[in-house]
């Protein structure tokens, strides 16, 4: 038995009916990392003794029929930007090479409150900023499915990781697709859950009103597992929302019968590969088959999205990178002759050329004279993106789309060229701006590509989406052919 | 159209340097996205509010209760220089 083909759940299962130990589950994927890493660079840093120590504890807390946690001896992959005690937390960036934060993300409180156990921290675009994880100042990820492509990005290194067969589970984050896309590219399960169900304390802020953590897996039930244990109100992220928390793995059910979902036409329009819009379209067909009813709609500010998204995202990051000044901790210059100069050596030369372009981005909307024609203006045009799906959601459980437009590209394709990059994003950012949740489920391959299915669902919503992905899962067949 | 001049200007508020080469490419490509983010200005936002922030109820209110936060050595952890228990500049003031 390969113990890394195994699911979450089927680990938690053999793992309580002590068929393998937590132990034998660890070292069997360090055996993993240790074999394939070398091609597909997934990690920036691993915690090999601490997960053995945990595993251990976990051994010994079952073996004295003590009660163990959700997530007992499940090995757990987390983005380089999610602050974990004691262990370096990079965010991809020169400037943060050395940080080590004094104190755990909520969600990692959260993951080893129910015994999950932290293998690394992955490899992500330098403060999650790209689509292809090629701005990290450390390595280059590539997807495991063609060592020539990207993984996506900016979450890479954990989509990648867990495509891999290096990780059961992993962190994300998102800000306008960064769980989603490389969920798409790398043939995985990836979720963007609604903003303010998710603590974002300890995640390392790109885009405030925007970002949300979200997991990744191979399967819709290791999503839900997951996202049972991240979800919930926490009184230091003053933006997340106090509702009762629920087991969604309790209510998954496969049936969609009589569910109503929408085909916005500008998702299938201009731009998108025609390959990518046959294989979603056949998934959309094989929901029909299962008793859902399917409709065209428009979403007419789709248009503007990107836009909206660039200016209200560099906006926000440019306030929120103001922090990294060489001062208190991160990267600092040495040479300078005075304060001013420290501050401007350190980010010169912390900083690489993505995160500056959007910093400079961000200070240009906001500076004077142009705040009310970018900024105020992006942010109106986000009520009326948030509109659209406002309307949509009176009317239909889910909208249904590409996850991506094209198929992964080739490392070195698009770096050169910000702006045909930022156009991966162009399915997913809306779903940012208008706070929704949306899953990227796999739904085939062209020529040895993943191809991922978008499912939309309205603000706490995410049963039903997970329920619709689920329903597609059961009846699509095993997708990842590694 | 963005010229060299106002790059320089955004720079400066950024708190970020450029050398002459970077500052041409970075030109170059700063202009494209402009250009293209310009596409918002075709849309009629009159009498549209602006959302800040998606959650309808933020900003809660609590009570300002003293806890217990990280020590002087944690904080201090990260710092590049430190002396003290303080974070070291250099000198501002003559």
């Amino acid at each position: 038995m390969d113990i890394t083909r195994l699911s979450a759940v089927e680990l938690r299962k053999k793992l309580l009916n002590r068929e393998i130990s937590s132990v034998e589950i660890v070292e069997s994927y360090y055996k993993k990392i240790e074999e394939t890493e070398k091609d597909i660079d997934a990690f920036i840093t691993l915690t090999k003794d601490e997960a053995i120590k945990t595993a251990k504890n976990i051994d010994e807390k079952i073996a004295n029929n003590e009660e163990v946690g959700v997530l007992a001896g499940i090995p757990i992959a987390v983005k380089d930007n999610i602050a974990t005690r004691g262990i370096k937390t990079t965010c991809g960036s020169k400037i943060l090479e050395n940080f080590v934060s004094p104190y755990d993300a909520t969600v990692v409180e959260k993951i080893k409150r129910e015994d999950g156990i932290i293998i690394g921290k992955t490899n992500m675009d330098e403060f999650a900023m790209g689509s292809s994880t090629e701005t990290s100042y450390f390595k280059k990820t590539k997807n495991p499915h063609d060592l020539e492509r990207v993984p996506g990005g900016s979450s890479g290194g954990s989509a990648a990781a867990v495509a891999g067969f290096e990780a059961p589970l992993s962190l994300g984050s998102e800000t306008g697709g960064s769980v989603r896309e490389p969920a798409s590219f790398c043939g995985v399960v990836g979720l963007k859950p609604t903003y303010g169900l998710v603590s974002r304390y300890g995640l390392i802020a790109f885009a405030s009103s925007l970002d949300q953590i979200g997991p990744f897996a191979r399967n819709v039930e290791d999503t839900a597992l997951l996202l049972s244990v991240l979800a919930g109100y926490d009184e230091k992220d003053s933006t997340s929302v106090d509702n009762k928390s629920i087991d969604y793995t309790k209510e998954l059910n496969s049936n969609v019968k009589g569910m109503k979902f929408a085909l916005p036409k500008e998702y299938f329009g201009e731009g998108i590969d025609e390959k990518v819009k046959k294989k979603v379209l056949e998934a959309v067909e094989a929901l029909k088959g299962l008793g859902a009813e399917v409709e065209e709609i428009s979403l007419p500010y789709t248009e503007y999205a990107l836009s909206c998204y660039y200016i209200i995202s560099t906006s926000e990051a440019s306030s929120n990178l103001a922090r990294f000044d060489g001062v208190r901790y991160g990267y600092r210059a040495e040479n300078y002759k005075d304060l001013d100069e420290l501050y401007v050596n350190t980010r010169s030369e912390g900083f690489g050329e993505e995160v500056k372009r959007r910093i400079m981005l961000g200070t240009f909307a906001l500076s004077s004279g142009y705040y009310d024609a970018y900024y105020n203006k992006a942010q109106k045009v986000r009520t009326l993106i948030k509109r659209d799906f406002d309307k949509a959601f009176e009317k239909y459980d889910a909208i249904i789309s590409p996850t991506a437009p094209i198929l992964p590209f080739k490392i070195g394709e698009k770096v050169n060229n910000p702006l045909s990059m930022y156009m991966s994003d162009i399915l997913t950012v809306s779903v940012n701006l208008a706070g929704v949740c949306a899953i990227s489920v796999p739904c085939g391959n062209v020529n040895g590509l993943p191809v991922g299915l978008q499912i939309i669902g309205d603000r706490f919503e995410e049963q039903k989406i997970l329920n619709i992905a689920y329903t597609y899962e059961k009846n699509r067949g095993e997708e990842n052919d590694l | 159209m963005i010229l060299k001049e106002d790059v320089k200007h955004i720079a400066n508020l950024s708190k970020l340097n450029f050398n002459e080469d970077e500052m041409e490419d970075f030109t170059v490509k700063f202009s494209q996205i402009i250009e293209y983010v310009e596409k918002l200005k075709e849309v009629d936002t009159e009498n549209i509010e602006p959302t800040y922030q998606v959650n309808p109820n933020y900003q809660f209110m609590r009570e300002d209760e003293v806890k217990e936060s990280f020590s002087r050595e944690e904080a201090l952890l990260n710092a590049p220089d430190s002396e003290y228990g303080y974070f070291k500049l250099p000198k501002v003031i003559d």
